[in-house]
C-alpha cells in the first residue's frame, strides 16, 4: 500500500509524457498544407511592427529574407507568460485566466526547483538542505508553490463563476468544461489546505517525496495525517497531470503549431527548392470527392484533376 | 433581436431561426444617424421561404427544401461523407493541419466575437458570433465522426436542417480572418467556414450560383466569370485605350500576348467591364514608366479572379494553373496582379504550395510596382491636383493575409496632399472587411444585397463616414474612398448606392491608379470624373 502514491506519481508523469509526445508527433506528421499566414508575422524583422511582409519588397524572391528569431521571442515570451492576446482582446476573462495559468507556471516552477534541490542534495551527500543555497531553494519552492496554488485556485474559481454567469460562455460549455475546472479547484484547494494546516513541513514533505521519486527510493512515507496530506496531494497532482493532455487543454501544444506552422509560416516555395518534391508528392495523391464537377474517381490525382478538369468543372 | 440560437434549436423548428431587428443596430454617424430613415430592408418573398432551406432573414446558397425523407437522409449522409474526406490527407492535404487545430482546440472563450463586424453590426446577434458555426461543426465532428461523449464536447442533432442551415451559415462570414487575429489559441473560424463550404461544394455539389456556375466554371469555360471571351476582352480593352487616350491626351496602347515581356499583368476582368478607367490608368502608368509588360488573351488569364479561394480547392487549383500556364507560355519574368485582393492572395500566397518546376513563376503585387514608380521618380506627380479628402480602404487579402501595407501608403503620400489624407480607424492589418469579402460583393440574389449592406457592409460604411466627419457632408464637397481592390470597390459602390451617400454626403470611390493618373503631370486634368455611375 505504501508504494501506491509512488506508483501513481510515476504513472501520472508517464502518461503525461507519452500523451504530450503523441500529440506533438501527431502535429509534426501532419501533411504539408497551403500557406495560410496571418499578419502581423512576428519574425518579419523590420516590418512586424506594422504587420508588413517581405512581399512588400520589389522582386522579393531575389532578396535574402530577414527572419528575426528575436522578433518571435518578443511576441512569444510575453504571450506565454502573460497571455497578452487575451489581455488585449478579452480583459474580463483575462482577469481570471491569467492567475489560473500563471499559477500553473509557478507550480511547475516549484516542482522544477524540487528536482534541483534533489540533485543538489545528492551531490552534497544529503547536506544541501542545511546550506544557505538549500534554505534559499526551499523558500523559493514554498513561495512559488504557495503562490501558484493560491493563484491557480482563485483563477479556476473565477473561471467557473464567469462560465456560469456570462450567457455566451454558459451556452457553449459542456459538462466536462465545468468538471475540468472543478478538478483544478479540488486539487489546488486540497494542497492549499494542507499547506495552511502544516505550514513549511508540507512543502518539505513534497520535496522529500519528489527526491524519493527521483532516486527510486520508494520507502514508506509514513501514515500520519501530515504525511498522508503530502501523498494525497502528490497523487491528485499526478492524476491531473495525466488528465490535461487528454483534453482540449492540450492547447498548450496545439498553440505552438497554430502559430509556427500556420499563422507565422510565410516560407516561400522558391523554384528548385526541396519543398517542390513534397508538393509533387501531395499532388499525386488520389482524390475521391464526389461532386460531379470535381470529376474524381478515386484514382485520378490532384495533378490530373487540376490540369485536365472535368466536364462540369470546365477547363481545357 | 429574435433568435432560437441554442445548439438544440439549430436542428429543430420550421423556417428561419433568427431575425435581425433594425432597432437593435447601432445608428450610423451623421448624416445617416436616424435609424428610422435607413433604407428599406427587403424581406424574403413567401415563395422563396417555401422553396429554400431557411436560416435567417436571407438566402444565398438556395438549397431546395428536401421533398422526401430519402432526400433528407441523402443530405445528411453526403455531409458526413464529405466531412470524413475533409479529415483525410489525400483529399484535404491543403488544409488538414489548420482544420484539425481549429477543430480540436477552441477554449470557447468568445474573445473572437468582438472582432467580427458582422456580429457587432447585427446588434451582437448570437447567430453571427464567429464561434457559433465553428462550434456546430465541432460538435458534429466529436459526436458523429469521432463518436466521442457529448458530455465532454457538447451535443448537437444532425439532420437535414442542421446541414442546410450550417451551409447557409458558412455564407454569413466574409472570411476576413479578423477574428482569427484575436484568438489567443490560434483557432480560425474563417477557415472552418471555408471548410464547410468545401464539404458542400466538393462533396455535395452545393455552392452559390454566382461563385460556381457563373463564377469559376464560367471562367474555366469561356475565360472569365464576366462571360467575356478573348475576342470580346481585346475589343473592350481597345476601346479603353482609345478612351484613356482621349481623356488624358496621351496615346495609350495595351500590349497583348507579348512574348518575353518582363511582366504579365493580370487584372480582375470586372475592372474592364465596370471600371475601365482602372485598366486604362494601369496601361498609361506602365507605359509612361517604361515597363516591359503585357496582358494575356489565354483562357482565364485575362481575368485574375479565382473564386475557388472562397469555396473549392480543386476549382482553385484549376484556375491558378491557368494563370501560371499563360505566364509560362509568354516566357515572362513575373506575374503582376492588378487591383484585386483575392487574386493577389490566390496566386501569390495560396498557389505557392501547389506549383513546381517551370510553373513556379514569381508573382508580385502591383502595389510594389506603383510604389517603385513614385519612389524612383519615373513619373512626375502634382499632388495639388488631388485636392480633396481621401481615405484608404485596406483590402483584407492584401493586408491581413499578405502583409502588403506600406507600398499603397507610400503611393498615396506621393500623389495626395498630406493634409487631405486621413486613415480609417482601425486600418492596416487591423482593418475591417468592406463587407464584400468571400464572394459577397458579387452575390445579390433574392434579398441578399440588402442583408449584405445592413450587416457586413455597415461597419465599413461607418468607418468611411467617421473618416470624413470633419468635412461638410454634402455633394458640393466630394470625398474619395480609395479601394485598391475590385471586389471591395464593388461592395463600396453598392453601399454608397444603398445609402445614396454620393448625393447626400458627396462620398465617391475608386482605385489607387486613378488617383495617380489624376495627379500625373502632363496629363489632361480631371481623370477622376466624379460622375456617379
Ligand atoms: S475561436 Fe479562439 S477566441 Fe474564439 S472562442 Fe475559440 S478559443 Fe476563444
Ligand atoms: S472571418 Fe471575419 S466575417 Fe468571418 S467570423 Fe471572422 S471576423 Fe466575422
Amino acid at each position: 500500500m505504501e508504494m501506491v502514491p509512488y506508483l501513481v506519481a510515476y504513472a501520472g508523469l508517464g502518461v503525461f509524457i507519452v500523451a504530450v509526445v503523441m500529440r506533438i508527433v501527431m502535429w509534426v506528421r501532419m501533411p504539408m498544407h497551403v500557406r495560410w499566414e496571418l499578419y502581423p508575422v512576428a519574425h518579419e524583422a523590420k516590418k512586424a511592427s506594422y504587420g508588413g511582409s517581405y512581399l512588400e519588397e520589389s522582386e522579393w524572391w531575389t532578396k535574402p529574407r530577414e527572419v528575426s528569431l528575436v522578433g518571435e521571442l518578443k511576441v512569444m515570451v510575453p504571450e506565454i507568460l502573460f497571455l497578452v492576446a487575451l489581455r488585449e482582446h478579452n480583459r474580463k476573462l483575462w482577469l481570471h485566466s491569467f492567475p489560473f495559468h500563471f499559477g500553473l507556471y509557478l507550480i511547475t516552477g516549484s516542482t522544477a526547483l524540487m528536482v534541483l534541490q534533489g540533485i543538489l542534495s545528492l551531490s552534497s551527500g544529503g547536506a544541501e538542505g542545511e546550506s544557505a543555497l538549500g534554505s534559499f531553494l526551499f523558500y523559493a519552492i514554498m513561495v512559488s508553490g504557495g503562490m501558484g496554488l493560491i493563484l491557480g485556485l482563485v483563477g479556476s474559481l473565477g473561471l467557473i463563476r464567469r462560465r456560469l454567469k456570462v450567457p455566451e460562455l454558459r451556452d457553449f460549455s459542456a459538462p466536462a468544461d465545468y468538471f475540468n475546472l472543478i478538478l483544478f479547484v479540488g486539487v489546488f484547494g486540497f494542497s492549499l489546505l494542507a499547506f495552511a494546516a502544516f505550514g513549511a513541513s508540507f512543502f518539505k514533505g513534497v520535496t522529500a517525496f519528489v527526491a524519493n521519486l527521483m532516486f527510486l527510493n520508494l520507502t514508506p512515507f509514513g501514515a500520519g495525517i501530515p504525511a498522508l496530506s503530502v501523498t494525497t496531494s502528490v497523487v491528485l497532482m499526478s492524476a491531473l497531470l495525466a488528465y490535461i493532455p487528454m483534453t482540449h487543454m492540450s492547447h498548450f501544444i496545439g498553440k505552438y503549431f497554430a502559430f509556427h506552422s500556420i499563422r507565422w509560416n510565410d516560407e516561400p516555395n522558391l523554384p528548385g527548392s526541396d519543398e517542390e518534391k513534397t508538393i509533387q508528392k501531395a499532388l499525386s495523391q488520389p482524390v475521391s470527392w464526389a461532386a460531379p464537377h470535381i470529376g474524381a474517381d478515386g484514382k485520378k490525382s490532384w495533378a490530373d484533376l487540376a490540369t485536365e478538369g472535368s466536364d462540369e468543372g470546365e477547363t481545357k | 433581436m429574435s433568435c432560437s440560437c441554442s445548439f438544440g434549436d439549430f436542428s429543430e423548428g420550421e423556417g428561419s431561426i433568427a431575425q435581425i431587428k433594425p432597432e437593435d443596430q447601432k445608428p450610423l454617424p451623421p448624416p445617416f444617424d436616424d435609424l428610422d430613415e435607413e433604407p428599406f430592408f427587403e424581406q424574403l418573398s413567401e415563395e422563396a421561404r417555401n422553396k429554400y432551406a431557411l436560416l435567417d432573414d436571407t438566402i444565398v446558397v438556395k438549397i431546395p427544401v428536401p421533398a422526401t425523407e430519402e432526400e433528407e437522409e441523402r443530405l445528411v449522409n453526403q455531409f458526413l461523407s464529405g466531412f470524413r474526406k475533409l479529415l483525410t490527407a489525400e483529399n484535404n492535404w491543403t488544409f488538414l493541419e489548420p482544420l484539425m487545430i481549429s477543430l480540436e482546440h477552441c477554449a470557447k472563450c468568445q474573445t473572437c466575437s468582438d472582432a467580427c463586424h458582422i456580429f457587432e453590426e447585427s446588434g451582437r446577434h448570437p447567430l453571427y458570433r464567429p464561434s457559433y458555426r465553428s462550434e456546430i461543426l465541432r460538435r458534429i465532428y466529436f459526436k458523429y465522426i469521432k463518436t466521442g461523449s457529448t458530455w465532454v464536447h457538447g451535443d448537437i442533432d444532425l439532420n437535414w436542417k442542421t446541414v442546410t442551415r450550417l451551409i447557409e451559415l458558412s455564407y454569413r462570414c466574409n472570411l476576413c480572418r479578423r477574428c482569427a487575429q484575436t484568438c489567443p489559441i490560434g483557432v480560425d473560424n474563417a477557415l472552418l467556414a471555408r471548410e464547410i463550404r468545401k464539404i458542400a461544394s466538393q462533396e455535395m455539389g452545393i455552392a452559390p450560383k454566382e461563385l460556381h456556375e457563373v463564377g469559376s466554371v464560367l471562367q474555366l469555360k469561356v475565360g472569365s466569370s464576366t462571360g467575356m471571351t478573348a475576342l470580346v476582352v481585346k475589343d473592350n480593352v481597345e476601346f479603353i485605350d482609345e478612351d484613356t487616350t482621349e481623356r488624358t491626351g496621351i496615346e495609350v496602347e495595351t500590349p497583348w500576348d507579348k512574348e518575353g515581356a518582363d511582366i504579365l499583368l493580370i487584372h480582375n476582368a470586372g475592372e474592364i467591364m465596370a471600371w475601365p478607367e482602372n485598366p486604362g490608368a494601369f496601361a498609361l502608368l506602365f507605359n509612361a514608366a517604361g515597363l516591359s509588360w503585357t496582358l494575356s488573351s489565354d483562357l482565364a488569364a485575362y481575368d485574375g479572379i479565382n473564386y475557388g479561394v472562397w469555396y473549392d480547392d480543386i476549382q482553385f487549383a484549376r484556375t491558378a494553373l491557368k494563370h501560371l500556364e499563360a505566364a509560362k507560355r509568354l516566357k515572362v519574368k513575373k506575374i503582376v496582379v492588378g487591383e484585386c485582393g483575392h487574386a493577389h492572395k490566390a496566386i501569390t500566397v495560396i498557389a505557392d504550395k501547389i506549383v513546381t518546376g517551370d510553373l513556379n513563376i514569381p508573382r508580385e503585387s502591383s502595389m510594389n510596382i506603383l510604389r517603385d514608380i513614385v519612389r524612383e521618380g519615373r513619373i512626375k506627380f502634382d499632388k495639388s491636383r488631388n485636392d480633396f479628402p481621401v481615405t484608404l480602404h485596406d483590402p483584407c487579402n492584401l493586408v491581413r493575409l499578405m502583409g502588403i501595407v506600406a507600398p499603397q501608403r507610400e503611393v498615396i503620400k506621393a500623389v495626395v496632399p498630406e493634409e487631405r489624407f486621413r486613415e480609417m480607424a482601425p486600418h492596416g492589418v487591423d482593418n475591417y472587411c468592406c463587407g464584400g469579402g468571400s464572394g459577397f460583393a458579387i452575390m445579390s440574389g433574392l434579398n441578399f444585397e440588402h442583408w449584405r449592406h445592413r450587416l457586413p457592409g455597415r461597419r465599413k460604411f461607418r468607418q468611411i463616414l467617421e473618416a470624413f466627419q470633419d468635412e461638410p457632408m454634402d455633394i458640393e464637397h466630394p470625398k474619395y474612398v480609395c479601394a485598391p481592390c475590385s471586389n471591395c470597390k464593388g461592395q463600396i459602390r453598392d453601399i454608397i448606392r444603398y445609402y445614396d451617400a454620393w448625393e447626400t454626403a458627396g462620398i465617391y470611390y475608386g482605385g489607387l491608379v486613378e488617383l495617380m493618373v489624376n495627379a500625373m503631370e502632363g496629363v489632361e486634368p480631371n481623370y477622376i470624373d466624379w460622375e456617379w455611375r
